[in-house]
């Protein structure tokens, strides 16, 4: 029997101004935590946390290649170093800054993408980060990880500010509601958040993604069909004991991401799954191989079928 | 350490970088030996840096943001007592630690490098920490005159200005090679004082093979209050061997046995007449 699935409607607030106001209370009680931003505070939700904090937050400029190698530096003196940037120029043109001046050389760095994924909408290709899991994902000694609700992003930033391993945190800017209400569970990194339970399909999902996978599996359920949804936040180090755990239990398996569909937490969990021998239908949604359709987040969404309907949808053609 | 000690042992440093090159049959011949005059005035007479104290937040921080002259840099640490001489044995070979770039598994090395256009970056977020903790370290980085194209060093030197860190030094090894041939033709990035200058920096132009004037310089930090300090060193790359003197084709050229022993003959004859 499944669980009653739980939303609270109406929402909370964007990620990333959880992100923003946690690192602010983290930074009242250490002044070892750091802000670097590159033009980004607006974005970033950190123009309070800098005027409160003024000597806790190293501008940059529009320099982002900079940006990661002076976190990297003030890493290295025991600093506790978030280095905030649209996710789209972050994990691009700093992506050498990433690999070696923070994680080759191991200092504890939060990389933070923000406005991440599809965020920026009609802006269009330039502005959107759906390479960042797949260009990551290949780089030893970074957690990944894309907070699905303002809980998972507190509870992300705060793991991250006392992580000895570096962290990049991915952030979107809309508004989302909390998946649970009153969470006790323990976050941690690694370890999926089952949301809903069903012994029919998994829907695993991140980010802002996950929102959607949880309206799908409402709308399966009204056609008799139970899903078990998992924010899989943390693409890396993945939970494979979750996985093999529903990959026994369930029909089939969706993963959806924003993100391309190449090299992301699908291809992810496809490469677990299939090494270690359960071959179940499996779908991956995302945003496919081309420069997206024009308009905002959610009418990509929609358009690539990341929505409550696509995702059910997808779920009906699967176990069929 | 007096000029002539000085001497001798910038002289017996390049006799083992060769030694090493050759053993490992790999390595950036010319920049190592450009460099060696600046790594040993700055090891034996200007940082606070040694084996005792590397764990210390208050130690002089140096980044070799031309990594690849890394034989230079091991054979100092190994002088100074970062780990025995003797794993350069080991240099670029199966499973050791010493590889063709600096890494922090070895002890000594703040940071790893290899891709051009890093250590100023860091630097600067290294030199800032220092000012944020109100501590007195300082914070040293070598760069290659070939990588000063890279455009990460150029937001660097803008950032470094805008927080006035008087306590980095960024060291220019203006050997004017480099793989292809002379910087100046590769991509031209003269005059580069008055770059530097433009960027906020204070500058000054040494003879980076003179380890006399390299100790003058250093001892003149910071150069100017408020100002990060460049010194553009002016070296001869394959500085100290007559037949690897400004040839490029020495960038990573490995001398043969014919060509070992004559080099070493030079630099003998170098430690004989300091002897004198």
């Amino acid at each position: 029997m499944a669980e009653q699935i739980n939303i609270i409607p109406g929402g909370d607030k964007p990620n990333q101004d959880v992100f923003s106001e946690t690192l602010q209370r983290l930074a009242e009680t250490d002044q070892n935590i750091i802000a670097v931003t590159s033009d980004s505070r607006g974005s970033g939700k950190l123009v309070p946390f800098g005027k409160k904090f003024p000597k806790q937050i190293v501008e940059v400029g529009i320099a982002e290649q900079n940006l990661v190698g002076v976190a990297a530096g003030l890493g290295s003196c025991d600093k506790k170093v978030f280095a905030v940037s649209p996710a789209c120029f972050l994990t691009a043109r700093s992506l050498e800054q990433i690999k070696n001046d923070i994680c080759y050389s191991d200092h504890p760095v939060t990389v933070v993408g923000i406005s991440a994924g599809v965020s920026y909408g009609a802006l269009g290709s330039t502005h959107h980060s759906l390479h960042d899991f797949a260009a990551l994902r290949a780089i030893n000694n970074i957690i990944i990880v894309a907070p699905a609700d303002n809980y998972e992003t507190e509870q992300a930033t705060l793991i991250a500010a006392e992580s000895k391993q570096p962290v990049y945190l991915r952030f979107g800017k809309k508004v989302m509601p909390l998946l649970k209400e009153n969470s006790k569970e323990v976050f941690a990194f690694g370890k999926g958040r089952v949301i809903t339970e069903g012994d029919d399909i998994a829907i695993i999902a991140n980010g802002e993604t996950v929102d959607p996978a949880v309206k799908a599996a409402a709308l399966l359920k009204e056609s008799g069909i139970n899903a078990t949804v998992v924010s899989m936040h943390t693409i890396k180090p993945l939970d494979t004991e979750l996985l093999s755990a529903l990959a026994g239990k369930v029909k089939a398996i969706i993963t959806v991401e924003e993100h391309s569909v190449n090299g992301g937490l699908g291809e992810a969990c496809a490469s677990y799954l299939l090494q270690n021998g359960y071959y179940k239908p499996f779908k991956i949604m995302g945003i496919p191989d081309e420069y997206t359709v024009s308009g905002s987040q959610v009418e990509i969404f929609k358009h690539y079928g990341i929505s409550a309907e696509g995702i059910s949808n997808q779920a009906k053609r699967l176990l069929t | 350490m007096t000029t002539k000690e000085l001497k001798q042992k910038s002289t017996i440093y390049r006799k083992k970088i060769l030694q090493y090159i050759v053993k490992a049959k790999a390595g950036h011949t010319g920049g190592s030996l450009s460099s060696t005059d600046i790594l040993n005035v700055l090891y034996n007479e200007v940082m606070n840096v040694s084996p005792q104290n590397f764990t210390s937040t208050d130690r002089d921080r140096y980044v070799q943001s031309k990594g690849h002259c890394v034989e230079a840099l091991y054979v100092v640490l190994a002088d100074k007592g970062f780990f025995p001489e003797e794993d350069l044995d080991t240099l670029c070979k199966y499973q050791s630690k010493y590889i063709g770039h600096p890494t922090r598994k070895v002890n000594g090395i703040e940071q790893n490098t290899g891709a051009l256009g890093h250590g100023l970056p860091i630097c600067v977020g290294t030199a800032l920490a220092a000012k944020l903790d109100q501590k007195d370290y300082r914070v040293f980085t070598l760069m290659g005159d070939g990588e000063l194209p890279e455009g990460s060093n150029w937001e660097a030197a803008l950032s470094a200005a805008h927080y006035k860190l008087d306590n980095l030094c960024a060291i220019v090894d203006k050997n004017t090679l480099q793989i292809t041939g002379p910087t100046a033709d590769v991509c031209n990035t003269d005059p580069l004082d008055e770059k530097w200058k433009a960027f906020g920096w204070a500058v000054r132009e040494v003879d980076g093979n003179d380890v006399e004037a390299l100790t003058a310089t250093f001892a003149a930090l910071p150069f100017e209050k408020g100002k990060p300090s460049m010194i553009i060193a002016h070296t001869t790359k394959g500085k100290g061997v007559s037949f690897m003197e400004n040839e490029v084709k020495w960038h990573h050229g490995v001398p043969n046995k014919e060509q070992y022993d004559q080099a070493i003959n030079e630099l003998d004859e170098i430690l004989t007449s300091l002897s004198d």
